[in-house]
Order: C-alpha cells, then sequence, then structure tokens
C-alpha cells in the first residue's frame, strides 16, 4: 500500500528533484508528512511567491526544473507571480499545489481557489489529479513537459485526498512520455536552412540578434563560432545577456529600449538579421514597421508560434537551436571580408559609448563596474526589475551563459532576492549577488528570514535612491517631473538586516565602494550592501516607447577631437570600446 | 478579414473546452461558432470552429491552438472542398386559422422538419448550411420568432480525405 504523497515524492527523486521551495499548510499536510524523512531538501521561503521565484532561480542557474510548493487557496494564489514569471521567461519549472478534498471541489469550501483555471493563461499545462493512481503517471509527464520543448512551467493540483489516499499498486509507467498532442520539432528543416545559408553568405551587413534561447539550448559555443566564422557582430536580448562575452570583439551588448546606440544602429542598417531564440518584443523592436528595416529575417526558434507573430521573417526555421546551429556550422563557409561593415560598427562604438559621468558623485553603474571587476564577470548575478536591472544589463560583463537571471518579460519586482537564493542552491560554489533598487528589495524583504535561518551565502546590493526609480525616471521625462507617488521613505537596511542576524554595511561615498564589494564578497554567509546613490541618475540611452530604436535620447556622443586621440586605446588589451566613464 | 474553418481534434479531457476557449478570448480572436463532440478516434474529440481574422491573425491562432497539449492536430479547411451543416431549433409564433400553414409551407420549401405543436407555436427543426438557416430565421422573422437555437456549424472534407493525428 502507497499513499499518494508517497506515490508523488518518489516520482520527484526519480526526476532527479534535489530541492523544493515551500511553505506548507492545511491540506498539503500528507505531502509535507512524506518530505519529513526524505532525501529532498526542503527550503521554507517566508512568502509562496519567494518559493516559485527561488524554483525559477534554480532552474535558470543550473538549466533543471524547479519545484515549488504550497498549499491551497491563499497559498496557491501567491505562486502565481511567480508561475507567470517563469511563463513569459520560459522556465521550466513544476508547481506542485494542495486542494481541498475532490468531494468539496466546488463548494468554496475553506481555503479552495480554483488554482487550474486561476493559472490557466501562465501555465504551459496543468493538472487537477482527482485520483490518487494517476499521481505517478502525471509527475511524469508534467516534468516532461516543462523541460522539453520551449520550457515553461506546469501545475499540478493535488486534493488532500488524493495525496492521503492509498493504492495496492502504482501502474508501471512508460520509458518514455508519449503525448499524442505534444511533439516538439527538433530538427530544423534542411531545406530552410540551406535557404538560411544562401541569405547569409550574400549577406553584406548581417547581425546576430540572440535571445534566452541561446541560453535555454545550450547553443552559446554554436552561436559564438558562427559569429566569427563570419564576422558577425552579434548583439543580444536581455535574457540573452551572457551568451557571448561582453568584451569578444564581436559583441554589440544588447538592443532596444535601454541597449547600446550601437547595437540599435547596427540593426537598423544590416540587410540580414540572423534571429536566434527571441520573440520580437516590443522592448527590443520599438515601432515594428521601422525595426531593421532593410534587412531580411532569418528567424530561429523551438516554438512556431513566436516565428511571425510580431514581424515579417523571409525564411523561418523551428527547431532547437543547438541543433540548427551544429547544421548550419557544418555546411556553411567561412567568410571573413565583411571588414567594412565591422570598422563602420566599431566606429559607432568609439563614437557612441555607454557613459556616466564620473565627477565624483556616488553612481550606480560605476559600482555595478566595480563589482564587475571585482569578480572578474564571473559569478551568479540576478537582478530586480527597474533602472537597478537596466544598470546591470549594460555595465555588468558577463561572460557565461546562466550567470545572469532576470525578469525579462513580465518584470516583477522581487523577483531578484528569492531567485538568487535559488540560485544558491543550484550551483552553491558560485558567488550570487543580487543587484536591487530599494524599492523592488522590500517587495520581498521578508526571505532575509529565509537566508538568515539557512545560512546562504547571497549577497544584495541595494542601489538605493530612495525612488521607484525607473517610474520617477518616466515622470522626468514624459509627465513633466510630476513624481507622482514615487518617492520613498530612508530605509535603514543595515538595520534590518542586522534583526535577522545578517552582515550589512552602508556607503554613501564613491571612494568607500570598492573597499565595500570586497568586505561584502569576503563576508561568508549573507551580506546587505546599502549603497545611496546619487538619487536622480537615469538609465541612458533610451529609446521612448513607440518610438524607432535609432531614435534614442540621453546618449553620450564623443567628439571628433577625443575620437582620434581614443583610436590609440584600442591596443590595450584592457579596453572594452563601448562603455565610458566620462 | 474573413471567416476560417478549423477542424480541430482533441483529447476528450476535462477542461479542453476550457484551454481552447481561453485562448482565444486571452489572445483576442473572434470565435463565430464552436461546436464539439465525440469522434471516431477513442479519447478523442473534434471541435469546428469558425473564427474571424485576416491570415496573419488565423495562422497565429494555428499554431497557439497547437500548443495547447490537449490539442492534436490543427486544420485549416476553409479552402478544401468541405460539407458544411449546422442544425437550427426555431420557435415561432403559429396560431391555427392564421399564420399556421404559411408558416408550415415555408419549412416545407426549407426542408425543416416540425418537431413540436403547441397551442399558438410550433418548433421547427432545420439542418443546413448557415446560409440557409439564416434565410429561414429571416422569412419567419415576420410571424414573430420566439425562440431560436443553434448548433454552430460542423464541417467535414468531402470524398475520401479526413482530418487525423499526424502519427
Amino acid at each position: 500500500m502507497k499513499t499518494g504523497a508517497k506515490i508523488l515524492v518518489e516520482g520527484l527523486q526519480r526526476e532527479g528533484v534535489d530541492i523544493i521551495f515551500g511553505y506548507p499548510g492545511g491540506v498539503i499536510l500528507p505531502v509535507y508528512d512524506e518530505l519529513y524523512d526524505s532525501p529532498i531538501r526542503h527550503i521554507l521561503v517566508r512568502h509562496e511567491q519567494a518559493a516559485a521565484h527561488a524554483a525559477d532561480g534554480y532552474a535558470r542557474a543550473s538549466g533543471r526544473v524547479g519545484v515549488c510548493l504550497a498549499t491551497s487557496g491563499p497559498g496557491a494564489c501567491n505562486l502565481v507571480t511567480g508561475i507567470a514569471n517563469a511563463y513569459m521567461d520560459s522556465v521550466p519549472m513544476v508547481a506542485l499545489t494542495g486542494q481541498v478534498p475532490t468531494s468539496l471541489l466546488g463548494n468554496d469550501a475553506f481555503q479552495e481557489a480554483d488554482i487550474t483555471g486561476i493559472t490557466l493563461p501562465v501555465t504551459k499545462h496543468s493538472y487537477l489529479v482527482k485520483r490518487t493512481v494517476d499521481v505517478d503517471r502525471v509527475v511524469q509527464e508534467a516534468f516532461y513537459i516543462a523541460r522539453t520543448g520551449r520550457p515553461g512551467p506546469v501545475l499540478i493540483d493535488l486534493p488532500k485526498d488524493v495525496t492521503a489516499g492509498q493504492i495496492d499498486e502504482v501502474p508501471p509507467l512508460p520509458e518514455k512520455v508519449h503525448l499524442r498532442g505534444y511533439q516538439p520539432t527538433l530538427k530544423g528543416h534542411t531545406r530552410q536552412i540551406d535557404k538560411a545559408i544562401e541569405l547569409i553568405e550574400k549577406a553584406e551587413r548581417p547581425v546576430i540578434y540572440a535571445g534566452g534561447g541561446i541560453i535555454t539550448s545550450e547553443a552559446s559555443g554554436e552561436m559564438v563560432q558562427l559569429a566569427e566564422r563570419l564576422l558577425c557582430p552579434v548583439t543580444t536580448t536581455l535574457m540573452g545577456l551572457g551568451s557571448i562575452p561582453c568584451d569578444h570583439p564581436l559583441n554589440l551588448g544588447m538592443l532596444g529600449m535601454h541597449g547600446t546606440a550601437y547595437a540599435n544602429y547596427a540593426v537598423t542598417e544590416s540587410d540580414l538579421l540572423i534571429a536566434l531564440g527571441v520573440r520580437f518584443d516590443d522592448r527590443v523592436t520599438g515601432k515594428l514597421s521601422t525595426f531593421a528595416p532593410h534587412a531580411q529575417i532569418i528567424h530561429v526558434d523551438i516554438d512556431p508560434a513566436e516565428i511571425g507573430k510580431n514581424k515579417k521573417v523571409d525564411v523561418p526555421i523551428v527547431g532547437d537551436l543547438r541543433s540548427v546551429l551544429q547544421t548550419m556550422l557544418h555546411r556553411m563557409k567561412k567568410r571573413d571580408d565583411r571588414k567594412h561593415w565591422l570598422a563602420k560598427v566599431r566606429a559607432w562604438m568609439r563614437k557612441h559609448p555607454l557613459s556616466y559621468k564620473s565627477d565624483g558623485c556616488l553612481r550606480p553603474q560605476y559600482v555595478i563596474q566595480e563589482l564587475s571587476n571585482l569578480l572578474k564577470g564571473e559569478g551568479i548575478i540576478v537582478s530586480e526589475v527597474g533602472q537597478n536591472q537596466m544598470w546591470t544589463a549594460q555595465w555588468y560583463c558577463f561572460r557565461n551563459p546562466r550567470s545572469w537571471l532576470s525578469s525579462g518579460g513580465l518584470g516583477t519586482m522581487g523577483y531578484g532576492f528569492p531567485a538568487a537564493i535559488g540560485a544558491h542552491f543550484a550551483r552553491p560554489d558560485e558567488t550570487v549577488v543580487d543587484i536591487a533598487g530599494d524599492g523592488s528589495f522590500q517587495m520581498n524583504i521578508q526571505e532575509l528570514g529565509t537566508v538568515a535561518a539557512n545560512n546562504i551565502p547571497v549577497k544584495v546590493v541595494i542601489l538605493n535612491n530612495m525612488f521607484l526609480g525607473m517610474v520617477r525616471q518616466w515622470q522626468e521625462l514624459f509627465y513633466d517631473h510630476r513624481y507622482s507617488y514615487t518617492e520613498l521613505p530612508p530605509v535603514d537596511f543595515v538595520g534590518i538586516a542586522k534583526a535577522y542576524g545578517i552582515d550589512g554595511l552602508r556607503v554613501e561615498q564613491s571612494e568607500e565602494v570598492p573597499s565595500a564589494l570586497r568586505t561584502m564578497i569576503e563576508t561568508e554567509g549573507p551580506f546587505i550592501l546599502d549603497v545611496r546613490i546619487e538619487r536622480e541618475e537615469n538609465v541612458f540611452p533610451m529609446v521612448p516607447a513607440g518610438a524607432a530604436i535609432n531614435e534614442m535620447i540621453g546618449g553620450h556622443v564623443v567628439p571628433e577631437r577625443e575620437l582620434e586621440l581614443a583610436a590609440a586605446e584600442e591596443g590595450d588589451a584592457t579596453f572594452r570600446p563601448g562603455r565610458k566613464a566620462v | 478579414m474573413k471567416a476560417h474553418t478549423l477542424s480541430v481534434l482533441v483529447e476528450n479531457r476535462a477542461g479542453v473546452l476550457t484551454r481552447v476557449s481561453g485562448l482565444f478570448a486571452r489572445r483576442g480572436f473572434n470565435i463565430e461558432s464552436l461546436a464539439v463532440g465525440a469522434s471516431e478516434l477513442p479519447g478523442m474529440s473534434r471541435m469546428t470552429i469558425v473564427v474571424i481574422g485576416d491570415d496573419a491573425q488565423v495562422e497565429q491562432v494555428m499554431k497557439q491552438l497547437n500548443k495547447l497539449i490537449d490539442v492534436i492536430k490543427v486544420s485549416d479547411i476553409t479552402e478544401s472542398e468541405i460539407v458544411d451543416r449546422e442544425l437550427a431549433l426555431i420557435k415561432v409564433n403559429a396560431e391555427p386559422g392564421s399564420s399556421r400553414s404559411e408558416v408550415m409551407q415555408i419549412a416545407s420549401i426549407f426542408r425543416a422538419q416540425i418537431v413540436d405543436v403547441g397551442a399558438k407555436t410550433v418548433v421547427l427543426q432545420v439542418a443546413g448550411d448557415p446560409g440557409k438557416i439564416e434565410a429561414l430565421e429571416r422569412l419567419l422573422r415576420q410571424f414573430g420568432v420566439k425562440e431560436l437555437i443553434r448548433t454552430g456549424k460542423i464541417s467535414m472534407l468531402r470524398g475520401a480525405k479526413t482530418v487525423q493525428p499526424t502519427k
């Protein structure tokens, strides 16, 4: 005889689960009782939203399926933001929720919520399990669906009588899951690949536009190889950062609303856009009709629904990026005669670098640059959402895939801190730093409790401007400086950390930054660094919503005279074109 | 913008209709009609969905439908040779001695059957393509249509061709 809960936990082990982030409650008790002496580790969070984000961070940092667990009703509802976040960014996750007994379903019972209904638009699939005998099969299917194809969250809703109920014999599972309505295309169509190669060989001004799909399919190596073979510049989306080393000579950094001017110019002037694992999001394209107006487009993605969704594509290829790129590399000749195009791109890099004022004020870009230097671009960097996120994307020198975790599609403030917790358990030997704002950090600040209780060595850098900075920036630029409800009173974050028994430090002067960062990294265990930055610093350049991406505001232009002098810097190995303190 | 007829094969499972109709609502696609019932294949149902949109929108609808795990096959059969049928029940005023005989005459021209006769009304059952049903309803309006119920259209490919799962 086995209970549904035992079958569930054994099923999780079979799927390779070593850690669950969760929060107990009434109807999920049978599962918690089974976890009590299971080898699977459980981390008790302080709010279910954090359980979902931690599972998400675990998944992004490891490439494996993250698991979160909550009780019915409010517990399940608190997971929703985290599930939606994982859905938008295609993160493999299984969310387990308790449910009232089947006999009470639909009766508005205590702590009942129709969680499969509520999460329908934000899950890849979901199950309401009605019989104990189905538990094992559902677990197997859920993990399969979550991690294959375009990954995403799968929810399993477990009524209490299903987990408490017993069956004599668990029906054997198939060796391979077969779902007749779900067969992702992995291998790209040969004729389409041929057409793509033909376009690539003819192109004079190609640009690779790479996104999160490169990270998910572990295709960074292939992508960089392709770029090098073609001498083709690469720009990445927010989700694609880390797929090519920041200081790679072909890397243009991020494109779009807060992308680099040179990436946006290159895309606008390109005659061929090679779009890899991207979805032409509005934050990337700006005004669609003026996005890459001279380019033919090759779009490779595992999800056919993304191809042609926003922008008409000349050569669509549905398939797993890694496999498609391998086939391409196998068949494609070297073409390194595009020096003229590269020279043009390099000239934009020198003329329109990312920049910040180096005037002794404590600027957030400097903090991130110093952290990047200190960690040599290694470690796992997590961000919250807003200015902190964009500054990190612009100024941290990412070198590796899965080293940057950020809420891209949904833009969830409060994501970073719990995601950092998850990332630590995925790769415990890495330094994990959450770069936060004072607004975002306070959205899941209760997780200081989780961090303290488990001595989780995540570091938090709070870029504290006592504002909801990004919204304030929009109010400054587009709403006539009317700062409607965006100012936050000062908070003693170090004091709060202390109350939890966590070390912290406040920094108010630019000169203190390097040593404070060193103290933070060298401190064993968690650490909170409260950095009081210039309050009204903006993220630039910026493409106003709805404008063309080459119509940026606030970018820096280097005067011709300086450009001539700067030519000498090119020989310097540490010189990173396109970024500059001025 | 035109009407597209989709023939969709789905798992016969609780929640499938919600998933399909929810998808249409969420992505802002307009359903003109949706009819669903069991098929000849064990465990599978067939849906006929009529959706209004331009070609790009309908292509996106089909791709999104295909992403649902419970959807097995989606075919756009608008341009194919198809049989279109819809069933309607129409309750119309037909008092003896006044309009009843005229209503019955119209019914017979449309090959509609009278399936219920009351003191003041009759219920007609009519099958045909949606255009025929609309034509009949228009003609009956002068007598007073008290209730109209339509099933939504179902469509099948003509000849030996069928909509089948890919594997």
